[in-house]
């Protein structure tokens, strides 16, 4: 990619980011009725609901509220919790390193998975091989990641002890601890993303083997292997990063709801109690990283064209 | 996304997803969903509601096809109850999307200009978030509940139906004969409704035959959560949610409910599929 391009491809992410920061903001103003009196609850006094809306500027003109919340965001400060009244940040920090472990642990997954199913079914079209791929990965793309993290714990910590149920542990007390931790919500979270992966996979593979280049390199003799690793896997792979990218923006939401399922106290436990207790300046914080996250990796994605293609750079 | 490459008429569309075994399955499994939706309670075997605490977590049996529940209720009755609540979230949710999606897409496609800018901008900016965190989001304005989480989910739905509308229209704009409507002073409105909708219509129903699918999964996910189906009404979501807590006394509960709901996104998925593969568009990709 050419300097300029990447320079327009940064403004553009900023531009989107800035307007999610207005939709953050705004999330609070349109809350039905007074925002004080609902965030306060039922049976608040008034000095409470006072309280709350100086606490956060709501009796401020609109405009004003938004310089001062925005202003906050780029000094890193989000405001405190409702409900604990830490920092917004800081309760971010401590839960977000066991969502962002599993959300990449998931990646990982779906990537060693859905690329090896894909490149074997690709490769040997119309085989038993090629059909179980298939198959399995329809049903994969049907079923909820809770669903299948409840059935994971059933079969393998319930009815089989052999890995924990629930929680998660830090990798500082030992890899092994850590990784018996991970495996389920890992693997419940990254199958879904593993089928879609296999699928587009094989459609790439299958795509690439009819080009000519391939059946030129084929007729001067290729090796099996040379002509997978040279042709095949470099080809098929910008449009497979293309669907990692779009993935990882819905791994990022499914882990919400496996964290609920193995109690495991990340960001997705946090927004979920936050939607609850209606604690806006945590949601609003969470929204804002959310969206930072798939902003960064269509970024990287993007740049990785580029990497991968040489044909993008000069595009 | 996709481009439309052949127009076919609705009766060859029809023929062509009957024909196949796996898409008339499908369709099947979906009239037989709206059938239970409709007339649950005249075939439920035993009444929903009904507890009896002296027959928790029975197994299966021929008076309970699919055991008992934590309060004994009978699991196949409430399954079947549930069947209205997976056809009407994501008729809900797919309603709104529509609502929104459908004319801004169709009118930035044919007119671009501020519109497009503007809701093109819109939609990005949304599909920025992780669809189930733009979800939560709203769910956060509104408030917790079914109504207003498959509320949430439509509105998360609209920029990915309104950027599939716009191509759709973009494509089909260029064609000679909205051109030579527009030259013989078609109106935008006439143009729109006679020219284009009849001829996106199969993306259009592609996209939303998926989305029936992914809003089910969205309502079980929020329902699971505690912020969509709020007891005592159940959703497929709502009894993984009991079956998870009682997962300990008794693993099989998590089955019933799953197995339908996977079924029922397989179904709408199939259908999606034929749909496509009839009308000539190309694989989701």
């Amino acid at each position: 990619m050419s300097p300029r391009m990447i320079i327009r491809r940064l403004g553009g992410s900023l531009l989107v980011l800035w307007l999610v920061s207005i939709l953050t903001f705004l999330l609070v103003q349109l809350i039905p009725g007074d925002p004080a009196e609902v965030i306060a609850g039922e049976n608040a006094t008034v000095a409470e609901v006072a309280r709350i809306r100086t606490e956060l500027g709501l009796d401020k003109p609109v405009l004003e509220q938004y310089f001062n919340w925005f202003t906050g965001v780029l000094h890193g400060d989000l405001g405190h919790s409702l409900s604990t009244n830490r920092s917004v940040v800081s309760t971010i920090a401590e839960a977000a390193p066991a969502t962002l472990v599993i959300t990449t642990m998931a990646l990982l997954v779906a990537v060693v998975i859905g690329v090896s199913a894909g490149v074997a079914a690709g490769l040997t079209q119309g085989s038993w091989v090629d059909r179980a791929v298939s198959t399995l990965a329809t049903l994969g793309i049907a079923m909820p990641s809770f669903w299948l993290a409840m059935v994971l714990v059933s079969l393998f910590a319930l009815t089989n002890p052999w890995l924990p149920a629930t929680g998660y542990v830090d990798i500082r007390e030992g890899f092994g601890v850590w990784l018996s931790h991970v495996v389920l919500p890992a693997t419940a979270l990254g199958l879904a993303t593993a089928a879609e992966l296999a699928r587009h996979t094989r459609g790439c593979v299958a795509d690439v083997l009819t080009r000519p280049y391939v059946r030129t390199a084929r007729a001067r003799g290729a090796s099996g292997a040379w002509l997978v690793r040279k042709h095949i896997l470099r080809n098929s792979a910008i449009p497979v990063v293309t669907v990692l990218g779009l993935q990882a923006g819905r791994l990022f939401g499914g882990v919400i709801v496996v964290e609920a399922v193995f109690g495991i106290s990340g960001l997705g436990s946090l927004a979920i109690n936050s939607v609850l207790q209606r604690n806006y300046p945590m949601i609003q914080g969470y929204v804002l990283l959310s969206a930072v996250i798939v902003v960064l990796i269509n970024l990287i994605v993007d740049l990785a064209y580029g990497w991968i293609n040489p044909k993008v750079r000069t595009a | 996304m996709t481009t439309a490459t052949r127009r076919s008429r609705p009766l060859n569309v029809i023929s062509v997803i009957v024909r196949r075994p796996a898409s008339a399955v499908a369709v099947g499994f979906v009239l037989l969903l709206v059938f239970l939706a409709v007339a649950g309670p005249l075939v439920s075997p035993h009444d929903p509601e009904v507890q009896d605490l002296g027959n928790r977590f029975a197994g299966l049996s021929s008076t309970h096809l699919l055991g008992t529940d934590e309060f004994g209720r009978d699991v196949t009755s409430r399954i079947i109850q549930a069947a209205r609540i997976a056809v009407t979230a994501p008729l809900i949710s797919v309603g709104v999307a529509l609502l929104i999606g459908l004319p801004l897409g169709l009118w930035a496609g044919l007119r671009r200009g501020v519109v497009d800018a503007v809701a093109g901008r819109l939609a990005d900016t949304i599909l920025s978030l992780p669809a189930l965190v733009g979800a939560l989001a709203i769910v956060a304005v509104l408030g917790p509940g079914l109504v207003n989480a498959m509320l949430a989910v439509g509105i998360i739905f609209a920029p990915g139906l309104f950027r599939v509308v716009r191509g759709a229209t973009l494509a089909v704009a260029e064609e000679t004969f909205v051109e030579s409507a527009v030259a013989i002073g078609s109106s935008t409105r006439r143009t729109l409704w006679v020219h284009i909708l009849p001829n996106i219509a199969a993306p259009l129903l592609v996209q939303v035959t998926i989305l029936m699918g992914v809003a089910l999964l969205a309502e079980a996910s929020l329902s699971f959560i505690g912020l969509g189906v709020q007891p005592p009404d159940a959703s497929w979501g709502s009894m993984l949610k009991a079956a998870y807590t009682n997962q300990f006394d008794s693993p099989f509960s998590v089955v019933p409910s799953g197995v339908a709901m996977v079924l029922t996104v397989l179904a709408f998925n199939t259908i999606g599929d034929s749909i496509r593969d009839a009308v000539g568009l190309r694989r989701r990709t």
